[in-house]
Formats: structure tokens, C-alpha cells, sequence
């Protein structure tokens, strides 16, 4: 299967210190990525880095076998969406105006929203829940409902490759179901790539195919989910003791 | 932002307000005019006491006004983007300061008239390329680092203006604070200020959508394939120089560009598409008015416009926000 995202010898730094060493990562259609490591390692700037937001410090990032940012930045985000860890804005709009404005990259420059778009953004204000809420003002809502603003925002977007940081912060234990079954409807239904930092293992365990663990020194491990997630890795990971139990076929983490 | 609801309501009633303001200006004053009059003096024809009064008295102020207007209403809006603050208006990095200490420096040399506009100009551009030239500097161009850097250059600016003050003789005194109030009696290039007006709005209308998702967000606009470096460029120079402009043309007016931006929202929504012309068209119809009491309240005497703009502004806009539903 061809890689959507790719990186080759890709070397990520922040401050001095090594998020990532030589990294070589083939990350393809279908699949449902989980992006481990402890708070500070480094996750939101490697995400940055695949999107195009951010120079490595050495190698790249392939986008569909071109460079990211060999690529004009609107082709990027018609085919890459990012749902950032925080929101900015501090100017008020309405839900439905703060959805829409992911389906900009896919307008041209001189065109409105048609009610196409509209149909788009309404929808995906439903997957997430937030029908009934559309002319509210975004500032208004609750953290959780503000987060899951912030997906539709990407839904909307409609990327093949999604890069998710902490989709699942901040949402109740309805909605993180929801969200991560539908982010793994739309990558195994649908052919898309996603990839997302989780803090949740037991998340990880039940929803991703494969995992990217950040140890800190620059040491990276990229397998399935099945393999990856077991004691020795997860206590390295996080410095400190975790637990693995059978669970009705599967598998629940505990630390300690 | 749905196709443009309300595209069909805001804008004629809008340009009826700016139609009915014009009137109104046109008309009071000294000697009045009845609506009759008023429209044959302007087609040239009634007495040429009337043309004379309409056509080379009020017209050319009553169009610098609703220029000035409508300048400090976009630069406010786009302020408000490019820092991301709501509490942003086209002062808030120092264009005034700047521009008050070249026009008061004139006034204290003893000139008038074309300095004092050449002086206030020049300060406004120093100052815009000093705040620049220092946010720059090394650690990137955030808005908070760009806010901070507007906010002291423009207090060292406020402290320049106080010693100007001070130094000031008692017969510039009186001019120097009518100019610091904002005041249109040495207006000058009326047509040419809604040149610039109509021009600006013109470049910067196409870009509304951008400015909608850099609204958002830096990384987010970013991300959806916004080249924000060059667009945050752009509009800091926009606005710095529209800011220049009116502060030229009218003194520091307060509250305009600040205001009715967020007047507009309340009243049509965020979406800059129909907030860049709907606040210039506000901006100027409130200038224009506030100008027209200023000029006509206490005849003979003429009151600063900044007064009477505050005077009818506050109370406006504390009830549109008293009425906004939701937080904003």
C-alpha cells in the first residue's frame, strides 16, 4: 500500500533538545495512528513538523510522495488537516461560522460559501453533537463542546490525513466513544490516514492500528498497537510502572 | 456567513443612513437650508450664497468627515484581526503618538496649515516603522509582542506630547489641544481622504475571507493554507497608513475605530465580508453626524468632533452591548 505521509531521516528538534532522530515513518491509507509520550516530549511540534508548520532540523516530510513544503500551502491543507491543542480566537463568531472556515482552503478566492458548504459544516456539527447549537457564539460553549467544535472545524476541512493533538482531552466518556469510532470509521471506511497524540492507553488499545512512541531522547518505536503497547515499553515510556491486564479480549492499562 | 443573508438588508439601509447623514450635514448649519434648497444649490442652481455655503463650505468638510470616518472604522477592524483583541483600535500601536508629536511640534515652531498635516503625517509613519522595526527584532512576530511594543512607544509618545504641552506658548495651546481632541476645521483634501477610503476598502474587501480565518487563529489560519506572514505584513501597513491618514486630516478622534467595528458585529455578525464595508459605512455616518453637532450645537463656537463623537457613541454602543445576547 503507498505511504500517505512519509518522512525520511527526519530529525525534530525543540530547544536544543531531540524530539525525534533520523526517523524514517511510512504511515498509510486506513490506518488509525496513536502518538505516545509524556507531557514536554515533543508531540505537538512533531505534528507540527509533518504539517508543514515547522522546518526539521534535518530529512522530510513526504505529503503524498511530494515535499510538505515543497507544496503551496493551500494544496497542503486541502489534503492535511491539523486540530490544534488549543483554540486562539478571542473574537466572538457563531458556531457555524467558526466550522465553515475549514472549508477554506477549498473555496477559490473569490467564491462564498455555497449551501453545499453550509450542508457540509452542519453535518459534521452533528457528528460531533452540536446540532441545535449552530448560531451560538464559540466563545460561549463549555471546554468539551468547544473541543468538539474544534473537530468538526477539521471534519469540515474533509483532509485524507488527519493530525489530531489530543482529540479526546477535555471530552466526557460519550463523546471520546464517539469521536475516536467515527476517526476510525473515516480511516477504515473511507481510506484516510490518522494520526493523534492520546494520553488514554486503554483508548490507544482499543481504537489504533498501529502506535509512534516518543521516548524523549530522540528515540522513537513505530509498530501495530498490538505489539507496541506492553509493560516494558509503557514504564519507558512514562517513567514509571504500568500494569497490563487481560480484559474480555482485549487489554486494560494501569499505572503502578 | 450562510451564501450573504442579510447582504440585501444591512447594506441599502446603510446607505440610506450615509445618504440621510450627508443630508442632514449639508443642510444645518449657520444659515439652514430647507430640503429644496439644499438640492438646488446642489445641482447649482438657488442663490449663490447657498451654492457657495453647500458646495465650498460643507461639502468638502462633510465628505473629509465621513472619510475620516470610515477610515478609522476599517483600520480599527483590521487592528482588531491582526492582534487578535477585540480591545485593539488604530491607536493602540502608537500611529497617533506619533503623529501628535509631529502635528504638536509644528504648532509649537509656529507654523500651521499644511505642516502641522505634513508634521502629524511624518510622526505617524516614524512611528509605524519604529514599532515595527522593533517587534521585529529577534524572538518572531507574535501579536502580543507587537501589542507591547505599540503600547510603550506610544506611552514614550504620550509623555512627548505632555512636554510639548508644557512647553507650549498660550497662544499654540488652544490649537494644539483642539487638535489633540480631533477636529476638522483645518481639513484639507476631502476628496482625496475618500479616495483613499474607497480604494483601501476596495483592496482589502477581497482578502475578508482570509482575514475571517487569521480571525481564528495564526496556527490554525496556517493550517488552512494562509500565507499569515505576508498577509499580517500587509494589514499592519493597510491600517497603519489609514490610521496616518485620518490622524492628518483630523486630529487623534478617539472611539470610531475602536467601537464601531464591534457595533457591527452585534448588529450583523463577525464575517468581515460584510463587516469591512458595513463598519466603514457606520464609521463615516457617525463621524459625519458627530461633526455636524460639533460644528452647529454652540454656533458660533465650534466644538472638537472627538467630544461630540464620544457624546453620541457611549451611550449607543453601552446600549448595544447592554442588548447583545451571549458573551462576547
Amino acid at each position: 500500500m503507498s505511504a500517505l505521509l512519509e518522512t525520511r531521516g527526519l530529525t525534530v528538534e525543540i530547544a536544543g533538545k531531540s524530539v525525534c532522530r533520523d526517523l524514517d515513518l511510512r504511515l498509510e491509507a486506513g490506518r488509525c495512528v496513536g502518538l505516545l509520550g509524556s507531557n514536554g516530549v515533543g508531540k505537538t511540534t512533531l505534528l507540527h513538523t509533518l504539517a508543514g508548520l515547522r522546518l526539521p532540523a534535518a530529512g522530510q516530510v513526504l505529503l503524498h510522495g511530494a515535499p510538505v513544503l515543497d507544496l503551496p500551502r493551500r494544496r497542503v491543507a486541502q489534503k492535511l488537516g491539523l486540530l490544534m491543542q488549543q483554540p486562539e480566537d478571542s473574537l466572538p463568531a457563531t458556531v457555524l461560522e467558526t466550522a465553515l472556515i475549514g472549508r477554506h482552503p477549498h473555496l477559490d478566492f473569490w467564491r462564498w460559501e455555497s449551501h453545499r458548504d453550509v450542508a457540509i459544516a452542519r453535518r459534521a456539527l452533528k457528528h460531533v453533537g452540536l446540532e441545535g447549537l449552530e448560531q451560538r457564539v464559540q466563545t460561549a460553549l463549555s471546554g468539551g463542546e468547544r473541543r468538539r467544535l474544534d473537530i468538526a472545524t477539521v471534519l469540515v476541512q474533509d483532509p485524507q490525513v488527519f493530525l489530531l493533538d489530543e482529540p479526546a482531552h477535555q471530552l466526557d466518556l460519550q463523546h471520546q466513544m464517539a469521536l475516536l469510532g467515527l476517526l476510525k470509521r473515516l480511516a477504515s471506511a473511507e481510506g484516510r490516514l490518522v494520526l493523534m497524540s492520546l494520553h488514554d492507553l486503554n483508548l490507544a488499545a482499543r481504537f489504533c492500528d498501529q502506535v509512534l512512541m516518543l521516548f524523549g531522547d530522540g528515540e522513537a518505536l513505530f509498530d501495530t498497537a498490538e505489539r507496541a503497547l506492553d509493560a516494558g515499553n509503557l514504564t519507558r515510556l512514562y517513567r514509571t510502572p504500568v500494569t497490563v491486564l487481560p480484559h474480555a479480549g482485549g487489554r486494560v492499562f494501569i499505572a503502578g | 456567513m450562510q451564501k450573504h443573508p442579510g447582504l440585501l438588508l444591512w447594506l441599502p439601509a446603510l446607505l440610506l443612513l450615509t445618504l440621510l447623514a450627508f443630508g442632514i450635514s449639508l443642510a444645518l448649519g449657520s444659515s439652514s437650508l430647507s430640503l429644496h434648497e439644499l438640492w438646488t444649490a446642489l445641482l447649482g442652481g438657488g442663490s449663490d450664497f447657498d451654492r457657495t455655503v453647500v458646495m465650498q463650505l460643507r461639502l468638502p468638510r462633510s465628505i473629509n468627515a465621513f472619510a475620516v470616518g470610515g477610515l478609522l472604522a476599517l483600520a480599527g477592524a483590521l487592528m482588531q484581526v491582526l492582534l487578535r483583541n477585540p480591545l485593539a483600535d488604530p491607536y493602540i500601536l502608537g500611529v497617533s503618538g506619533g503623529a501628535a508629536v509631529g502635528a504638536l511640534g509644528a504648532f509649537l515652531a509656529g507654523l500651521a496649515g499644511i505642516w502641522v498635516n505634513g508634521g502629524a503625517f511624518l510622526g505617524a509613519l516614524l512611528s509605524t516603522l519604529l514599532v515595527f522595526a522593533l517587534a521585529h527584532g529577534r524572538g518572531g512576530w507574535t501579536p502580543t509582542r507587537l501589542l507591547l511594543t505599540g503600547i510603550a512607544v506610544a506611552a514614550g509618545w504620550g509623555a512627548l506630547i505632555s512636554l510639548l504641552l508644557v512647553l507650549g506658548t498660550d497662544a499654540s495651546l488652544h490649537s494644539m489641544i483642539f487638535w489633540l481632541m480631533g477636529d476638522f476645521s483645518y481639513q484639507s483634501g476631502g476628496l482625496l481622504t475618500l479616495a483613499v477610503l474607497a480604494l483601501g476598502l476596495a483592496g482589502c474587501w477581497p482578502f475578508a475571507r482570509q482575514l475571517n480565518v487569521l480571525a481564528r487563529g495564526e496556527t490554525l489560519a496556517e493550517a488552512l493554507g494562509i500565507a499569515v506572514r505576508p498577509l499580517s505584513i500587509a494589514i499592519y501597513i493597510v491600517a497603519s497608513l489609514f490610521t496616518a491618514i485620518a490622524v492628518t486630516e483630523a486630529g487623534a478622534i478617539g472611539f470610531v475605530g475602536l467601537v464601531v467595528p464591534h457595533m457591527f458585529r452585534m448588529l450583523a455578525g463577525g464575517d468581515h465580508r460584510r463587516l469591512l464595508p458595513g463598519a466603514v459605512l457606520l464609521g463615516g455616518c457617525l463621524l459625519l453626524l458627530a461633526d455636524t453637532l460639533a460644528r452647529t450645537l454652540a454656533e458660533p463656537r465650534q466644538l472638537p468632533v472627538g467630544v461630540v463623537t464620544a457624546a453620541l457613541g457611549v451611550p449607543l454602543f453601552l446600549y448595544l452591548l447592554n442588548r447583545a445576547r451571549g458573551p462576547l
